[in-house]
């Protein structure tokens, strides 16, 4: 079966949980058999990991024709992608767009992040969407996230082919329910117009039910997975140190609920000084956290290490004692389910997706700081309590894989394609 | 004859590294020597060295009719011992001149004034040793770090024997007043106080290189020319500069140094003459005494502290970093002494606001960091780090209570001692006088000596012990 992927991240180089999410769900589908992939992202750096699926990025597909050697081109894209692709993707142009602001192949820039002119980019992606719709034969269009949606709706329209779009987060999610109309929008007619809607927890799935008015019957929960991490990473060296650490991994925004971590530290502390807090991540409310931290007389113990890149990551959850993910709503979560491959123990916010699937963890509401509080002290104090969520947390992670959350998408391509 | 005294203040702070949270507990040295070192090798080389020099030359030329001052902190001459060591030489042949009074200050230009009265008073101390040792005077003017200062500093720096403070000529503390006046504390009237003339210095420093400015281009003479024009009464005016006004805000080809070299050669035709404030106060009487509830400083347009402590986060950074400074006082390791001095540099919390404008401006000229926020995690990361250090000399569990009443026993036991000597002493010569004795003599032993107070000494011997293991 193939399959045409639209998505936005893809590791190593990622901004979020979503790059995390296509990648483990690509090589887990990969990994059923008989799955021929495609996966387009907005600008690949030629250090992606290949094999499992075929990468094209938008920014080396071609828009407007441009008369370019063989050589030329093996030597501006051969990182990327065989010069072949870009011939060939170069004779099913559709339209003139010599309009736009192109580069010497005929191509599109695309800063493949978060920019301020999102939507322009958004649908830029779509226009060529259409011409990798046109050159890649497919049976099905799989688009991930808002961001890839009207991409997906256009291959369709091209190709004929039934859209599946999976549901990694919605704006109500991201903004405590203060949505962009904008982007609420894009979503919505994404939802409308797929075949079938993959949401990756009952969470989400009720939202998109609820607030977009779908039929319950095309919509279906694919719980996301972790991939298991190497030795390396594991065996990451740990510091020595006296005090117990507390980690907050992740992007520090209105919808990972920063705040209540820093409000059940402020309460530990006043009954254990022997714990440090770290807050690793950067994101637009950091520099308010940082000032609540001071106002709370804590941040000689409470620390902010900026945005974490690769290895570093693993190296800090490796450090940790405690995990922590007080998100507000969270579609999913990835994070504790790495933390707990890391042997480290964790407290989620009920309202969030995995709370769906995990038991070895300790579930919170994301505002009883109280109960927030009274768990990481539980964990910091009592080794009977951390060693056995520890091991139980290993062991269930090993039963939690990709190629079973693979099988399920899979499932669904099935089914709409008859 | 009007008496224009001339100040040069020179700082360098030790500047931190980045340093990370996992560099807690595993790394203890948190200074980033290439920037120090390329910082303070630059301005030396721009500013702090043709200043000198410039200076000498004019000793030279003038004799005794050129006299000026200088502040340095101890942080700077450390590091311009380490970096730029001719520059030190240039200061003690300055010194030796006999025409350059240095002031007094705190050792890291901290904030130990605002903060931690006995802190204050150590600082001072150390710097005015180090002055004394290198330039062979002990100073006898207080200038505080950036002239903080108001009456309860006032107080402090009485009771430390100082006979007169600079400080700034604030606006909103002089009202209608004149600042060319010598003025005396309210709160320790005994303490002379002299203040900057905020125009005069404003006039160089900010507006020398600025054809904007309606008076551009300003003249030695143009600028000698003011100061003999103001009233007859007015005796007395302080120039304060940063050093680096000199050569680095304003580069050697503005003609900074020949405006600086030509001043006293038209002080002398206007009767203006160039002095130290050890040598003007005597003569002259205060005018009035100037109450200063709040403190002042000399920095940003609302001339306060809230350069430093202005925001939660500064604020933060200051309790935390002074909550330790009786620990601290105790420890005997040197690094942890050495740390404690550079972190104190006032310069760390002044990268922490988060003031707009020109003062934001000013602040963000000066920072090594992109923002205020990662100064503050930063210097927050190097700090939990010193904590720590300290944590393991002095446990937490020890109350600050438990803690002081340790340390006023140890302070207080030398004293202790010598007094129940004393008495020992006497109660001993008043049995050896009285007659029963005399009589007993002949039959035993005395027996007074047992009354020694050996048990009580034995209470703060014990965190010693602990210190040690």
């Amino acid at each position: 079966m193939k399959a045409l992927m639209f998505g936005w991240e893809f590791p190593p180089h990622i901004l979020g949980g979503l790059g995390t999410a296509s990648y483990g769900l690509t090589k887990g589908m990969h990994a059923n058999g008989n799955m021929d992939i495609t996966f387009v992202i907005p600008k690949p750096w030629g250090d992606e990991e290949r094999g499992f699926a075929q990468i094209i990025g938008a920014c080396n597909t071609p828009v407007a024709w441009r008369d370019v050697s063989w050589d030329y081109v093996q030597q501006r894209l051969g990182k990327y992608m065989d010069p072949q692709l870009y011939f060939d993707l170069r004779s099913h142009i559709y339209a003139d767009f010599n309009n736009m602001r192109l580069n010497d192949l005929g191509c599109i820039e695309f800063s493949g992040r978060y920019p301020d002119n999102l939507l322009e980019e958004i649908n830029n992606y779509s226009i060529v969407a259409g011409v990798i719709a046109r050159t890649i034969p497919c049976d099905v269009i799989h688009s991930h996230d808002w961001l890839t949606y009207p991409a997906g709706i256009h291959a369709k329209n091209v190709t004929g082919k039934p859209l599946v779009i999976h549901v990694h987060a919605t704006d109500f999610d991201r903004s405590r329910g203060n949505v962009n109309p904008a982007v609420f929008a894009i979503e919505k007619d994404g939802m409308m117009n797929a075949d079938h809607i993959i949401t990756v927890s009952n969470l989400t799935r009720r939202t998109v039910i609820e607030k977009y008015g779908i039929n319950p019957d095309k919509v279906t929960t694919v719980h996301n997975a972790v991939i298991p991490l190497s030795d390396e990473l594991l065996n990451l060296p740990v510091h020595d140190k006296k005090e117990k650490v507390v980690t907050f991994l992740g992007r520090i925004t209105m919808q990972k609920g920063p705040e209540y971590f820093v409000e059940a530290a402020a309460k530990v502390l006043k009954k254990d000084h022997n714990v440090r807090f770290v807050m690793a991540g950067s994101g637009d409310m950091m520099d308010e956290m940082i000032r609540l931290a001071a106002r709370r007389g804590i941040a000689d113990k409470f620390h902010f290490t900026g945005f974490l890149r690769g290895k570093e990551v693993y190296e800090m959850l490796k450090n940790s004692d405690v995990y922590i993910m007080p998100s507000v709503s969270e579609p999913f979560g990835i994070s504790p389910l790495e933390a707990m491959q890391m042997g480290v123990p964790s407290i989620i916010s009920k309202q969030s997706g995995c709370a769906e699937i995990l038991t070895n963890v300790i579930k919170t509401d994301y505002w009883d700081v109280d109960a927030m509080a009274d768990a990481i002290h539980a964990l910091i104090s009592y080794p009977a309590l951390h060693d056995q969520l520890k091991e139980q947390g290993i062991e269930e992670m090993k039963g939690i894989t990709w190629e079973k959350a693979g099988k399920k998408v899979i499932d669904i391509y099935n089914k709409v394609i008859a | 004859m009007k008496s224009v005294c001339l100040y040069f203040n020179i700082h360098q702070p030790f500047r931190l590294k980045r340093y990370r949270f996992f560099d807690i507990g595993n790394d203890h040295y948190y200074y980033d020597d290439f920037a120090n070192d390329e910082i303070v090798s630059r301005v030396a080389e721009q500013s702090y060295i043709p200043t000198a020099n410039t200076l000498l030359d004019m000793i030279k030329t003038h004799g005794k009719d050129f006299k000026c001052s200088i502040s340095i902190s101890g942080t700077a001459i450390e590091q311009l011992q380490l970096y730029v060591p001719e520059f030190i030489e240039l200061l003690k042949k300055l010194a030796d001149t006999g025409c350059v009074e240095f002031l007094s200050g705190t050792y890291a230009h901290g904030l130990s004034s605002l903060e931690d009265p006995e802190e204050f008073a150590r600082q001072v101390k150390e710097h005015d040793t180090l002055i004394h040792s290198l330039f062979g005077k002990r100073p006898t003017v207080m200038h505080n770090t950036e002239l903080i200062f108001d009456d309860d500093i006032a107080l402090m720096v009485a009771s430390m024997g100082f006979k007169a403070a600079l400080t700034e000529g604030a606006k909103h503390i002089l009202g209608w007043k004149s600042p060319n006046f010598v003025y005396c504390s309210a709160s320790a009237p005994k303490l002379k106080l002299l203040l900057t003339n905020d125009k005069l210095i404003s006039d160089v420093s900010r507006n020398f290189n600025n054809p904007e400015w309606a008076e551009y281009p300003l003249t030695a003479d143009k600028y000698i020319d003011w100061i003999a024009s103001t009233p007859e009464d007015q005796q007395v005016i302080n120039l304060c500069f940063s050093m680096d006004t000199f050569g680095s805000f304003l580069p050697a080809s503005t003609g900074i140094f020949d405006f600086l070299k030509a001043l006293p050669h038209f002080g002398k035709q206007r009767g203006v003459t160039f002095a130290t404030p050890s040598e003007v106060l005597p003569k002259l009487k205060p005018a009035d005494a100037l109450a200063i509830p709040f403190p002042l400083s000399g920095v940003d347009e609302a001339r306060d502290v809230s350069a430093w402590k202005g925001n939660v986060l500064q604020r933060e950074a200051l309790n935390k970093l002074y909550s330790v400074a009786e620990r601290v006082d105790l420890c005997t390791d040197r690094r942890l002494k050495q740390d404690w001095q550079y972190l104190q540099s006032s310069d760390h919390f002044y990268y922490m606001s988060t003031k707009n404008q020109a003062d934001g401006a000013a602040h963000s000229m000066f920072s090594p960091y992109d923002s205020p926020y990662s100064a503050f995690t930063n210097y927050m990361n190097v700090l939990a780090d010193f904590i720590v250090r300290v944590e393991e000399q002095y446990p937490l569990s020890i109350e600050n209570e438990e803690l002081n009443s340790l340390l006023l026993t140890i302070r207080n036991q030398a004293a202790e001692i010598e007094s129940l000597n004393k008495e020992i002493s006497t109660i001993r010569t008043n049995i050896m006088q009285s007659d029963e004795y005399k009589k007993k003599k002949a039959e035993s032993l005395p027996a007074p000596v047992e009354e020694k107070p050996a048990p009580k000494k034995r209470g703060p011997g014990r965190p010693r012990k602990k210190k040690e293991a």
